[in-house]
Protein backbone atom coordinates (compact mmCIF):
# COMPACT_ATOMS: atom_id res chain seq x y z
CA UNK A 1 0.00 0.00 0.00
CA UNK A 2 1.28 3.45 -0.92
CA UNK A 3 0.40 6.23 1.48
CA UNK A 4 -0.95 9.52 0.16
CA UNK A 5 2.30 11.27 1.02
CA UNK A 6 4.33 8.79 -1.03
CA UNK A 7 1.96 9.28 -3.96
CA UNK A 8 2.61 13.01 -3.81
CA UNK A 9 6.32 12.50 -4.00
CA UNK A 10 5.79 10.75 -7.33
CA UNK A 11 4.21 13.67 -9.18
CA UNK A 12 4.69 16.83 -7.18
CA UNK A 13 1.12 18.17 -7.58
CA UNK A 14 -0.34 19.12 -4.22
CA UNK A 15 -3.71 17.91 -5.51
CA UNK A 16 -2.26 14.43 -5.99
CA UNK A 17 -1.85 14.39 -2.24
CA UNK A 18 -5.32 15.78 -1.52
CA UNK A 19 -7.51 14.01 -4.06
CA UNK A 20 -7.26 10.24 -4.34
CA UNK A 21 -9.61 7.95 -6.27
CA UNK A 22 -11.41 6.85 -3.11
CA UNK A 23 -10.97 9.76 -0.70
CA UNK A 24 -10.44 13.52 -0.55
CA UNK A 25 -8.66 15.57 2.07
CA UNK A 26 -10.62 17.70 4.55
CA UNK A 27 -8.47 20.77 3.91
CA UNK A 28 -10.11 21.11 0.47
CA UNK A 29 -13.15 22.44 2.33
CA UNK A 30 -11.44 24.49 5.00
CA UNK A 31 -8.20 25.97 3.63
CA UNK A 32 -8.66 29.62 2.63
CA UNK A 33 -5.65 29.42 0.29
CA UNK A 34 -7.29 26.63 -1.65
CA UNK A 35 -10.46 28.73 -1.87
CA UNK A 36 -8.41 31.63 -3.32
CA UNK A 37 -6.96 29.25 -5.88
CA UNK A 38 -10.45 27.95 -6.74
CA UNK A 39 -11.58 31.50 -7.44
CA UNK A 40 -8.77 31.92 -9.97
CA UNK A 41 -8.81 28.46 -11.53
CA UNK A 42 -12.50 27.55 -11.41
CA UNK A 43 -14.86 30.43 -10.72
CA UNK A 44 -12.99 33.03 -12.77
CA UNK A 45 -12.06 30.64 -15.56
CA UNK A 46 -14.58 27.94 -16.35
CA UNK A 47 -18.21 28.44 -17.43
CA UNK A 48 -20.33 29.43 -14.42
CA UNK A 49 -24.13 29.65 -14.42
CA UNK A 50 -25.28 33.22 -13.76
CA UNK A 51 -28.98 33.49 -14.57
CA UNK A 52 -31.62 32.99 -17.22
CA UNK A 53 -32.53 35.12 -20.21
CA UNK A 54 -36.19 35.11 -19.12
CA UNK A 55 -35.15 37.21 -16.09
CA UNK A 56 -34.48 40.06 -18.50
CA UNK A 57 -37.30 39.42 -20.92
CA UNK A 58 -37.69 42.97 -22.30
CA UNK A 59 -35.15 45.42 -23.76
CA UNK A 60 -33.85 47.56 -20.90
CA UNK A 61 -34.50 44.90 -18.25
CA UNK A 62 -31.65 44.30 -15.85
CA UNK A 63 -31.08 42.14 -12.80
CA UNK A 64 -28.17 42.02 -10.34
CA UNK A 65 -26.50 38.62 -10.09
CA UNK A 66 -23.44 37.10 -8.46
CA UNK A 67 -20.61 35.26 -10.15
CA UNK A 68 -18.56 34.12 -7.16
CA UNK A 69 -17.52 37.40 -5.50
CA UNK A 70 -18.34 39.49 -8.56
CA UNK A 71 -21.39 41.77 -8.60
CA UNK A 72 -22.74 41.30 -12.10
CA UNK A 73 -25.52 43.21 -13.85
CA UNK A 74 -27.30 41.05 -16.41
CA UNK A 75 -28.90 43.37 -18.94
CA UNK A 76 -30.80 43.19 -22.18
CA UNK A 77 -29.98 46.02 -24.58
CA UNK A 78 -32.30 47.67 -27.10
CA UNK A 79 -31.24 45.15 -29.77
CA UNK A 80 -32.27 42.29 -27.50
CA UNK A 81 -28.73 41.18 -26.72
CA UNK A 82 -27.91 39.99 -23.18
CA UNK A 83 -24.79 41.33 -21.43
CA UNK A 84 -22.99 40.45 -18.21
CA UNK A 85 -21.59 43.77 -16.98
CA UNK A 86 -19.56 44.34 -13.84
CA UNK A 87 -21.00 46.74 -11.31
CA UNK A 88 -18.04 49.09 -11.17
CA UNK A 89 -17.76 52.57 -12.60
CA UNK A 90 -14.87 52.98 -15.05
CA UNK A 91 -13.98 56.25 -13.30
CA UNK A 92 -13.20 55.38 -9.69
CA UNK A 93 -14.83 51.99 -9.17
CA UNK A 94 -18.07 53.02 -7.48
CA UNK A 95 -21.08 50.76 -7.99
CA UNK A 96 -23.26 52.08 -10.80
CA UNK A 97 -26.34 49.95 -10.04
CA UNK A 98 -27.92 49.60 -6.61
CA UNK A 99 -31.36 48.20 -7.37
CA UNK A 100 -31.82 44.42 -7.46
CA UNK A 101 -33.65 44.67 -10.79
CA UNK A 102 -35.43 47.11 -13.01
CA UNK A 103 -35.68 48.52 -16.49
CA UNK A 104 -33.34 51.23 -17.70
CA UNK A 105 -31.36 51.89 -20.84
CA UNK A 106 -28.55 53.49 -18.83
CA UNK A 107 -26.74 53.29 -15.50
CA UNK A 108 -25.64 56.54 -13.94
CA UNK A 109 -22.93 56.45 -11.30
CA UNK A 110 -24.13 58.45 -8.28
CA UNK A 111 -20.59 59.56 -7.41
CA UNK A 112 -19.63 61.84 -10.35
CA UNK A 113 -22.52 61.31 -12.73
CA UNK A 114 -20.80 59.14 -15.32
CA UNK A 115 -23.41 57.43 -17.44
CA UNK A 116 -23.18 54.07 -19.20
CA UNK A 117 -25.47 52.43 -21.72
CA UNK A 118 -26.86 49.01 -20.72
CA UNK A 119 -24.38 47.40 -23.13
CA UNK A 120 -21.53 48.86 -21.06
CA UNK A 121 -20.59 51.79 -23.34
CA UNK A 122 -19.65 55.06 -21.62
CA UNK A 123 -22.00 57.70 -23.03
CA UNK A 124 -21.30 60.74 -20.90
CA UNK A 125 -19.44 62.38 -18.04
CA UNK A 126 -20.06 65.85 -16.60
CA UNK A 127 -17.71 68.83 -17.16
CA UNK A 128 -15.99 67.16 -20.10
CA UNK A 129 -13.49 70.02 -20.60
CA UNK A 130 -11.49 68.50 -17.74
CA UNK A 131 -10.83 65.56 -20.05
CA UNK A 132 -10.14 67.67 -23.14
CA UNK A 133 -13.13 66.29 -24.99
CA UNK A 134 -16.37 64.33 -24.92
CA UNK A 135 -14.85 60.91 -25.66
CA UNK A 136 -12.94 58.55 -23.38
CA UNK A 137 -11.84 55.01 -24.17
CA UNK A 138 -13.48 53.64 -21.02
CA UNK A 139 -16.48 51.35 -20.48
CA UNK A 140 -18.06 49.22 -17.79
CA UNK A 141 -16.18 46.00 -17.17
CA UNK A 142 -17.80 42.81 -18.36
CA UNK A 143 -17.55 39.07 -18.01
CA UNK A 144 -15.36 38.45 -21.07
CA UNK A 145 -17.36 35.54 -22.44
CA UNK A 146 -21.10 34.99 -22.19
CA UNK A 147 -23.04 32.18 -23.80
CA UNK A 148 -26.43 30.71 -23.17
CA UNK A 149 -28.11 27.37 -23.67
CA UNK A 150 -31.92 27.13 -23.66
CA UNK A 151 -31.78 30.57 -22.04
CA UNK A 152 -29.47 29.47 -19.19
CA UNK A 153 -26.80 32.19 -19.16
CA UNK A 154 -23.22 31.27 -18.33
CA UNK A 155 -20.21 33.52 -17.97
CA UNK A 156 -16.51 32.79 -18.19
CA UNK A 157 -13.71 35.11 -17.17
CA UNK A 158 -11.31 33.23 -19.46
CA UNK A 159 -11.00 35.17 -22.72
CA UNK A 160 -10.55 31.90 -24.55
CA UNK A 161 -11.02 28.24 -23.80
CA UNK A 162 -13.66 25.59 -24.38
CA UNK A 163 -17.01 26.85 -25.69
CA UNK A 164 -20.06 26.52 -23.44
CA UNK A 165 -21.35 23.60 -25.46
CA UNK A 166 -17.98 21.86 -25.10
CA UNK A 167 -18.08 22.48 -21.35
CA UNK A 168 -21.64 21.20 -21.02
CA UNK A 169 -20.89 18.10 -23.06
CA UNK A 170 -23.38 15.38 -22.20
CA UNK A 171 -25.09 17.61 -19.62
CA UNK A 172 -26.54 19.66 -22.50
CA UNK A 173 -28.83 16.72 -23.26
CA UNK A 174 -30.26 16.99 -19.75
CA UNK A 175 -31.16 20.65 -20.30
CA UNK A 176 -32.73 19.55 -23.59
CA UNK A 177 -34.83 17.05 -21.65
CA UNK A 178 -36.07 19.82 -19.37
CA UNK A 179 -36.97 22.10 -22.28
CA UNK A 180 -38.77 19.24 -23.99
CA UNK A 181 -41.26 19.20 -21.11
CA UNK A 182 -42.56 22.57 -22.28
CA UNK A 183 -45.22 22.34 -24.99
CA UNK A 184 -43.35 25.24 -26.61
CA UNK A 185 -39.90 23.76 -25.97
CA UNK A 186 -38.97 26.66 -23.74
CA UNK A 187 -37.88 26.90 -20.09
CA UNK A 188 -38.30 30.14 -18.14
CA UNK A 189 -36.95 31.10 -14.72
CA UNK A 190 -39.14 34.07 -13.94
CA UNK A 191 -40.65 33.20 -10.55
CA UNK A 192 -37.93 35.03 -8.60
CA UNK A 193 -35.16 33.51 -6.50
CA UNK A 194 -34.93 32.59 -2.84
CA UNK A 195 -31.54 33.35 -1.30
CA UNK A 196 -30.36 30.88 1.31
CA UNK A 197 -27.23 31.71 3.25
CA UNK A 198 -25.25 28.52 3.83
CA UNK A 199 -22.29 28.28 6.15
CA UNK A 200 -20.37 25.61 4.37
CA UNK A 201 -17.93 25.19 1.56
CA UNK A 202 -19.62 25.19 -1.87
CA UNK A 203 -18.25 21.76 -2.76
CA UNK A 204 -20.30 20.04 -0.07
CA UNK A 205 -23.37 21.21 -2.00
CA UNK A 206 -22.05 20.28 -5.43
CA UNK A 207 -21.27 16.77 -4.16
CA UNK A 208 -24.59 16.35 -2.36
CA UNK A 209 -26.78 17.26 -5.33
CA UNK A 210 -26.43 13.85 -6.96
CA UNK A 211 -25.74 11.92 -3.77
CA UNK A 212 -28.51 9.34 -3.81
CA UNK A 213 -27.35 7.91 -0.47
CA UNK A 214 -28.65 10.68 1.81
CA UNK A 215 -32.34 11.30 0.88
CA UNK A 216 -33.84 8.49 2.96
CA UNK A 217 -31.98 9.70 6.03
CA UNK A 218 -31.96 13.50 5.71
CA UNK A 219 -35.46 13.68 4.21
CA UNK A 220 -37.08 10.73 5.98
CA UNK A 221 -39.12 13.16 8.11
CA UNK A 222 -40.90 14.77 5.16
CA UNK A 223 -41.15 11.61 3.02
CA UNK A 224 -42.82 9.90 5.98
CA UNK A 225 -45.46 12.52 6.70
CA UNK A 226 -46.38 13.18 3.05
CA UNK A 227 -46.26 9.57 1.82
CA UNK A 228 -43.83 10.72 -0.85
CA UNK A 229 -42.72 8.25 -3.52
CA UNK A 230 -39.27 9.87 -3.75
CA UNK A 231 -37.64 7.78 -1.01
CA UNK A 232 -37.66 4.42 -2.84
CA UNK A 233 -36.00 6.05 -5.89
CA UNK A 234 -32.90 6.34 -3.72
CA UNK A 235 -32.97 2.96 -2.03
CA UNK A 236 -30.81 -0.13 -2.31
CA UNK A 237 -33.54 -1.72 -4.44
CA UNK A 238 -33.84 1.22 -6.86
CA UNK A 239 -33.05 0.67 -10.54
CA UNK A 240 -32.09 4.35 -10.94
CA UNK A 241 -28.45 5.01 -11.77
CA UNK A 242 -25.90 7.65 -10.81
CA UNK A 243 -23.98 8.78 -13.89
CA UNK A 244 -20.69 10.62 -14.25
CA UNK A 245 -21.44 12.77 -17.30
CA UNK A 246 -17.86 14.02 -17.65
CA UNK A 247 -16.44 17.55 -17.12
CA UNK A 248 -17.50 17.34 -13.47
CA UNK A 249 -21.21 17.00 -14.30
CA UNK A 250 -23.29 14.17 -12.89
CA UNK A 251 -26.87 13.01 -12.66
CA UNK A 252 -29.24 10.74 -10.83
CA UNK A 253 -30.98 9.13 -13.77
CA UNK A 254 -34.38 8.18 -12.37
CA UNK A 255 -35.83 7.12 -15.71
CA UNK A 256 -35.43 3.37 -15.12
CA UNK A 257 -37.73 3.68 -12.10
CA UNK A 258 -40.28 5.84 -13.90
CA UNK A 259 -40.29 3.50 -16.91
CA UNK A 260 -41.03 0.61 -14.57
CA UNK A 261 -44.27 2.28 -13.46
CA UNK A 262 -44.93 3.70 -16.95
CA UNK A 263 -47.36 6.30 -15.60
CA UNK A 264 -47.27 9.72 -17.29
CA UNK A 265 -46.66 12.56 -14.75
CA UNK A 266 -45.68 10.20 -11.94
CA UNK A 267 -42.30 11.98 -11.94
CA UNK A 268 -44.19 15.10 -10.85
CA UNK A 269 -46.15 13.23 -8.20
CA UNK A 270 -49.42 13.58 -10.08
CA UNK A 271 -51.53 11.95 -12.76
CA UNK A 272 -52.63 12.93 -16.28
CA UNK A 273 -56.16 13.62 -15.15
CA UNK A 274 -55.00 16.38 -12.78
CA UNK A 275 -53.23 18.35 -15.51
CA UNK A 276 -55.35 17.61 -18.62
CA UNK A 277 -54.56 20.79 -20.59
CA UNK A 278 -50.84 20.29 -20.21
CA UNK A 279 -50.97 16.64 -21.22
CA UNK A 280 -53.14 17.49 -24.25
CA UNK A 281 -50.70 20.19 -25.33
CA UNK A 282 -47.77 17.77 -24.97
CA UNK A 283 -49.55 15.07 -27.00
CA UNK A 284 -50.33 17.60 -29.72
CA UNK A 285 -46.68 18.64 -29.84
CA UNK A 286 -44.90 15.31 -29.45
CA UNK A 287 -47.34 12.75 -30.88
CA UNK A 288 -46.32 9.18 -30.17
CA UNK A 289 -43.23 10.38 -28.26
CA UNK A 290 -45.41 12.21 -25.71
CA UNK A 291 -45.97 9.23 -23.45
CA UNK A 292 -42.26 8.52 -23.19
CA UNK A 293 -41.48 12.17 -22.38
CA UNK A 294 -44.27 12.40 -19.80
CA UNK A 295 -43.18 9.14 -18.17
CA UNK A 296 -39.45 9.92 -18.06
CA UNK A 297 -39.93 13.40 -16.60
CA UNK A 298 -37.34 16.03 -15.75
CA UNK A 299 -33.59 15.60 -15.19
CA UNK A 300 -31.78 15.59 -11.86
CA UNK A 301 -28.42 16.95 -12.94
CA UNK A 302 -25.54 18.83 -11.34
CA UNK A 303 -23.69 20.95 -13.88
CA UNK A 304 -20.18 21.84 -12.73
CA UNK A 305 -19.54 23.96 -10.79
CA UNK A 306 -22.81 25.58 -9.72
CA UNK A 307 -26.02 24.78 -11.62
CA UNK A 308 -28.26 22.13 -10.16
CA UNK A 309 -31.48 21.22 -11.92
CA UNK A 310 -33.57 19.06 -9.60
CA UNK A 311 -36.60 18.15 -11.70
CA UNK A 312 -38.85 21.16 -11.07
CA UNK A 313 -36.41 23.41 -9.27
CA UNK A 314 -33.18 25.13 -10.20
CA UNK A 315 -30.33 26.04 -7.88
CA UNK A 316 -27.53 28.50 -8.48
CA UNK A 317 -24.72 28.00 -5.96
CA UNK A 318 -22.28 30.88 -5.47
CA UNK A 319 -19.35 30.87 -3.05
CA UNK A 320 -18.81 33.70 -0.58
CA UNK A 321 -15.82 32.44 1.41
CA UNK A 322 -14.14 29.12 2.12
CA UNK A 323 -16.85 28.28 4.66
CA UNK A 324 -19.83 30.11 3.19
CA UNK A 325 -21.95 30.13 0.07
CA UNK A 326 -25.41 31.17 -1.06
CA UNK A 327 -27.98 28.89 -2.65
CA UNK A 328 -30.31 30.73 -5.00
CA UNK A 329 -33.36 28.63 -5.81
CA UNK A 330 -36.39 28.99 -8.03
CA UNK A 331 -39.14 26.99 -9.69
CA UNK A 332 -38.84 25.80 -13.26
CA UNK A 333 -41.50 27.44 -15.41
CA UNK A 334 -42.42 25.81 -18.70
CA UNK A 335 -43.69 28.05 -21.50
CA UNK A 336 -47.16 27.00 -22.59
CA UNK A 337 -47.89 25.08 -19.37
CA UNK A 338 -49.75 27.46 -17.01
CA UNK A 339 -51.48 24.54 -15.31
CA UNK A 340 -48.14 23.04 -14.37
CA UNK A 341 -46.38 26.31 -13.57
CA UNK A 342 -48.53 27.24 -10.57
CA UNK A 343 -48.11 23.75 -9.17
CA UNK A 344 -44.36 23.97 -9.66
CA UNK A 345 -44.17 27.26 -7.78
CA UNK A 346 -46.26 25.83 -4.95
CA UNK A 347 -44.25 22.60 -4.66
CA UNK A 348 -40.99 24.46 -4.97
CA UNK A 349 -41.91 26.98 -2.25
CA UNK A 350 -42.72 24.06 0.03
CA UNK A 351 -39.41 22.33 -0.68
CA UNK A 352 -36.58 24.83 -1.10
CA UNK A 353 -35.08 27.90 0.52
CA UNK A 354 -34.50 28.83 4.18
CA UNK A 355 -37.76 27.22 5.40
CA UNK A 356 -38.07 24.56 2.70
CA UNK A 357 -39.17 21.18 3.97
CA UNK A 358 -36.38 19.51 1.97
CA UNK A 359 -33.60 22.04 1.49
CA UNK A 360 -33.49 23.45 5.01
CA UNK A 361 -32.54 19.95 6.14
CA UNK A 362 -29.91 19.55 3.41
CA UNK A 363 -28.51 22.89 4.47
CA UNK A 364 -28.43 21.79 8.08
CA UNK A 365 -26.30 18.84 6.93
CA UNK A 366 -23.96 21.12 4.93
CA UNK A 367 -23.41 23.34 7.95
CA UNK A 368 -22.91 20.48 10.40
CA UNK A 369 -20.62 18.83 7.86
CA UNK A 370 -18.50 21.99 7.66
CA UNK A 371 -18.37 22.16 11.46
CA UNK A 372 -17.44 18.47 11.62
CA UNK A 373 -14.54 19.01 9.22
CA UNK A 374 -12.83 21.14 11.86
CA UNK A 375 -12.06 17.92 13.72
CA UNK A 376 -8.46 16.88 13.12
CA UNK A 377 -8.95 13.16 12.77
CA UNK A 378 -9.67 11.38 10.48
CA UNK A 379 -8.36 13.85 7.90
CA UNK A 380 -10.21 12.36 4.93
CA UNK A 381 -13.69 12.15 3.45
CA UNK A 382 -14.46 8.79 1.93
CA UNK A 383 -15.84 8.70 -1.63
CA UNK A 384 -15.43 5.03 -2.44
CA UNK A 385 -19.07 3.97 -2.29
CA UNK A 386 -19.91 1.94 -5.40
CA UNK A 387 -16.37 1.69 -6.80
CA UNK A 388 -16.81 -2.06 -6.48
CA UNK A 389 -19.78 -2.07 -8.86
CA UNK A 390 -19.13 0.86 -11.20
CA UNK A 391 -19.52 0.02 -14.88
CA UNK A 392 -19.62 1.86 -18.21
CA UNK A 393 -22.97 2.40 -19.89
CA UNK A 394 -23.58 2.02 -23.63
CA UNK A 395 -22.26 5.56 -24.21
CA UNK A 396 -19.08 5.00 -22.22
CA UNK A 397 -20.14 6.98 -19.13
CA UNK A 398 -19.37 5.60 -15.68
CA UNK A 399 -22.53 4.58 -13.88
CA UNK A 400 -23.20 3.37 -10.38
CA UNK A 401 -26.28 2.35 -8.46
CA UNK A 402 -28.81 4.89 -7.19
CA UNK A 403 -26.96 5.40 -3.90
CA UNK A 404 -23.37 5.32 -5.19
CA UNK A 405 -20.78 8.12 -5.09
CA UNK A 406 -20.05 7.93 -8.80
CA UNK A 407 -21.06 11.57 -9.28
CA UNK A 408 -18.71 12.79 -6.55
CA UNK A 409 -15.76 10.95 -8.06
CA UNK A 410 -16.53 12.56 -11.41
CA UNK A 411 -16.67 15.95 -9.72
CA UNK A 412 -13.27 15.47 -8.06
CA UNK A 413 -11.60 14.19 -11.18
CA UNK A 414 -12.59 17.34 -13.09
CA UNK A 415 -11.85 19.62 -10.13
CA UNK A 416 -8.34 18.17 -9.88
CA UNK A 417 -7.73 18.77 -13.58
CA UNK A 418 -8.77 22.43 -13.30
CA UNK A 419 -6.78 23.04 -10.13
CA UNK A 420 -3.63 21.48 -11.58
CA UNK A 421 -3.77 23.69 -14.67
CA UNK A 422 -1.62 26.81 -14.60
CA UNK B 1 -57.29 32.89 -1.60
CA UNK B 2 -56.97 36.51 -0.56
CA UNK B 3 -53.55 37.87 0.15
CA UNK B 4 -53.85 41.63 -0.22
CA UNK B 5 -57.40 42.31 0.84
CA UNK B 6 -59.41 45.47 0.44
CA UNK B 7 -59.68 46.84 3.97
CA UNK B 8 -62.94 48.11 5.41
CA UNK B 9 -63.38 49.94 8.72
CA UNK B 10 -62.09 48.32 11.89
CA UNK B 11 -64.89 45.93 12.91
CA UNK B 12 -66.53 46.14 16.30
CA UNK B 13 -66.31 43.39 18.87
CA UNK B 14 -62.51 43.22 19.10
CA UNK B 15 -61.14 44.44 22.40
CA UNK B 16 -57.59 45.82 22.22
CA UNK B 17 -56.36 44.03 25.29
CA UNK B 18 -57.92 40.74 24.19
CA UNK B 19 -56.23 41.07 20.78
CA UNK B 20 -52.86 41.88 22.37
CA UNK B 21 -53.15 38.90 24.68
CA UNK B 22 -53.89 36.72 21.64
CA UNK B 23 -50.82 37.97 19.76
CA UNK B 24 -48.61 37.44 22.81
CA UNK B 25 -49.96 33.94 23.23
CA UNK B 26 -49.32 33.12 19.56
CA UNK B 27 -45.77 34.45 20.01
CA UNK B 28 -45.16 32.41 23.15
CA UNK B 29 -46.47 29.18 21.60
CA UNK B 30 -44.17 29.71 18.61
CA UNK B 31 -41.21 30.57 20.88
CA UNK B 32 -41.75 27.44 22.94
CA UNK B 33 -42.39 25.19 19.90
CA UNK B 34 -45.76 24.14 21.29
CA UNK B 35 -46.91 22.89 17.93
CA UNK B 36 -50.34 21.49 18.89
CA UNK B 37 -51.48 24.64 20.67
CA UNK B 38 -50.06 26.86 17.91
CA UNK B 39 -51.81 24.81 15.22
CA UNK B 40 -55.11 25.07 17.10
CA UNK B 41 -55.03 28.86 16.73
CA UNK B 42 -55.58 28.64 12.97
CA UNK B 43 -58.87 28.59 11.05
CA UNK B 44 -59.48 26.16 8.18
CA UNK B 45 -58.93 28.90 5.59
CA UNK B 46 -55.56 29.78 7.13
CA UNK B 47 -52.72 31.40 5.23
CA UNK B 48 -49.20 31.76 6.60
CA UNK B 49 -46.92 33.78 4.31
CA UNK B 50 -43.28 34.86 4.51
CA UNK B 51 -42.53 36.72 1.26
CA UNK B 52 -39.19 37.82 -0.18
CA UNK B 53 -38.25 41.09 -1.86
CA UNK B 54 -40.16 43.43 0.44
CA UNK B 55 -43.92 42.97 0.49
CA UNK B 56 -43.74 40.16 -2.08
CA UNK B 57 -45.62 39.81 -5.35
CA UNK B 58 -48.25 37.26 -6.33
CA UNK B 59 -47.38 34.27 -4.12
CA UNK B 60 -48.98 31.85 -6.57
CA UNK B 61 -46.56 32.90 -9.29
CA UNK B 62 -43.49 33.97 -7.34
CA UNK B 63 -41.23 32.32 -4.81
CA UNK B 64 -41.81 32.86 -1.07
CA UNK B 65 -39.90 31.59 1.95
CA UNK B 66 -43.19 30.22 3.28
CA UNK B 67 -46.63 30.21 1.65
CA UNK B 68 -48.68 27.68 3.61
CA UNK B 69 -52.38 27.04 3.45
CA UNK B 70 -53.97 25.11 6.32
CA UNK B 71 -52.99 21.79 4.81
CA UNK B 72 -49.36 22.75 4.43
CA UNK B 73 -49.20 24.23 7.93
CA UNK B 74 -50.28 20.79 9.09
CA UNK B 75 -47.57 19.09 7.00
CA UNK B 76 -44.92 21.49 8.28
CA UNK B 77 -45.90 20.76 11.89
CA UNK B 78 -46.06 17.02 11.29
CA UNK B 79 -42.52 17.17 9.97
CA UNK B 80 -41.41 19.14 13.03
CA UNK B 81 -43.06 16.63 15.36
CA UNK B 82 -41.07 13.73 13.89
CA UNK B 83 -38.01 15.03 15.74
CA UNK B 84 -36.03 14.42 12.53
CA UNK B 85 -36.65 17.81 10.95
CA UNK B 86 -32.92 18.48 11.29
CA UNK B 87 -33.22 22.20 10.55
CA UNK B 88 -35.09 22.32 13.86
CA UNK B 89 -33.70 19.31 15.73
CA UNK B 90 -32.46 20.30 18.19
CA UNK B 91 -34.98 23.10 18.48
CA UNK B 92 -33.84 26.71 18.51
CA UNK B 93 -34.05 28.66 21.74
CA UNK B 94 -36.34 31.57 20.97
CA UNK B 95 -37.85 34.68 22.48
CA UNK B 96 -39.62 37.41 20.59
CA UNK B 97 -40.90 40.87 21.32
CA UNK B 98 -44.01 42.32 19.69
CA UNK B 99 -44.77 46.01 19.69
CA UNK B 100 -46.33 48.89 17.72
CA UNK B 101 -49.61 46.99 17.57
CA UNK B 102 -52.12 48.75 15.32
CA UNK B 103 -55.67 47.88 14.33
CA UNK B 104 -55.52 48.40 10.57
CA UNK B 105 -59.04 47.62 9.39
CA UNK B 106 -61.46 44.86 8.57
CA UNK B 107 -61.54 42.14 5.91
CA UNK B 108 -64.82 40.56 4.82
CA UNK B 109 -64.51 36.79 5.18
CA UNK B 110 -66.28 34.06 3.14
CA UNK B 111 -69.09 33.89 5.74
CA UNK B 112 -69.78 37.59 5.33
CA UNK B 113 -68.46 38.55 8.76
CA UNK B 114 -65.56 40.94 9.22
CA UNK B 115 -62.12 39.74 10.33
CA UNK B 116 -59.80 42.18 12.08
CA UNK B 117 -56.49 43.09 10.45
CA UNK B 118 -53.73 43.96 12.91
CA UNK B 119 -50.16 45.03 12.27
CA UNK B 120 -47.23 44.71 14.68
CA UNK B 121 -43.44 44.97 14.67
CA UNK B 122 -41.45 42.05 16.00
CA UNK B 123 -37.93 41.11 16.96
CA UNK B 124 -36.99 37.44 17.44
CA UNK B 125 -33.79 36.31 19.12
CA UNK B 126 -32.89 32.83 17.92
CA UNK B 127 -30.08 30.88 19.53
CA UNK B 128 -28.90 27.62 18.05
CA UNK B 129 -25.66 25.72 17.51
CA UNK B 130 -24.79 27.85 14.47
CA UNK B 131 -25.04 31.20 16.24
CA UNK B 132 -27.47 33.74 17.63
CA UNK B 133 -29.53 35.46 14.98
CA UNK B 134 -31.87 38.43 15.09
CA UNK B 135 -34.98 38.24 12.94
CA UNK B 136 -36.91 41.48 12.70
CA UNK B 137 -39.78 42.84 10.70
CA UNK B 138 -43.48 43.54 10.61
CA UNK B 139 -46.28 41.02 10.78
CA UNK B 140 -49.81 41.44 9.56
CA UNK B 141 -52.41 39.25 11.24
CA UNK B 142 -56.07 38.66 10.52
CA UNK B 143 -58.15 37.53 13.48
CA UNK B 144 -61.64 36.06 13.48
CA UNK B 145 -64.05 35.94 16.35
CA UNK B 146 -65.20 32.37 16.86
CA UNK B 147 -67.76 32.39 19.69
CA UNK B 148 -65.78 33.35 22.77
CA UNK B 149 -62.33 32.93 21.29
CA UNK B 150 -60.16 34.53 18.67
CA UNK B 151 -58.70 32.50 15.81
CA UNK B 152 -55.86 33.24 13.43
CA UNK B 153 -56.86 33.47 9.76
CA UNK B 154 -53.78 34.99 8.22
CA UNK B 155 -50.26 35.87 9.20
CA UNK B 156 -47.86 37.60 6.84
CA UNK B 157 -44.31 38.10 8.07
CA UNK B 158 -42.25 40.70 6.23
CA UNK B 159 -38.63 40.41 7.35
CA UNK B 160 -36.61 43.61 7.03
CA UNK B 161 -33.80 41.71 5.28
CA UNK B 162 -35.91 39.55 2.98
CA UNK B 163 -34.14 41.00 -0.06
CA UNK B 164 -30.85 39.41 1.02
CA UNK B 165 -29.63 35.86 1.71
CA UNK B 166 -31.34 34.50 4.83
CA UNK B 167 -30.05 31.69 7.02
CA UNK B 168 -32.15 28.60 7.62
CA UNK B 169 -35.53 29.46 9.12
CA UNK B 170 -36.56 26.24 10.81
CA UNK B 171 -38.78 27.61 13.58
CA UNK B 172 -42.25 29.18 13.46
CA UNK B 173 -41.81 32.86 12.77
Amino acid sequence: MTSSIDAAADTGSPYDRLILPDKVHGSLYTDARIFEEELRKIWYRTWVFVGHESEVAQPGDYVRKRLALQDVIMTRDRDGEVHLLLNRCAHRGNQVCDDAKGNSSTFRCPYHGWTFRNNGDLIGFPFFKGYGGRQLDLALGRVPRMESYHGFVFGSFATDGPSLIEHLGAAAGEIDRLAQLSPLGKVELNAGWLQHQTRSNWKLLAENETDGYHPQFVHGSIFGVTGSTIGPLYSDASTAVTRDLGNGHSENDLRPEFRKFAQPMRWFGTTESRVPDYVAAMRAKHGDQADRILIEGAPHVMIFPNLFIAEIQVFNIQPVAVGECVQYSTAVQLAGAPELNKRMVSQCVGSVGPAGMLLADDTEMYERNQAGLAALDPEWLDVRRGMNREVRDENGFKIGSATDETGMRGFWSHYKKLMEAQ
Amino acid sequence: MTTEAQLVEVPTGFDRSEVEQFLYREARLADESQYDEWEALWTDDALYWVPVGGQGGDPRREMSVIYDNRNRISTRLKQLRTGRRYAQAPQSNLRRLISNIEFLGGVTNPDGAIDLEVGANFLVIESRARDTHLWGGRATYRLRRDDDTLRLVYKKVVLVDNDRPLPTLGFLI
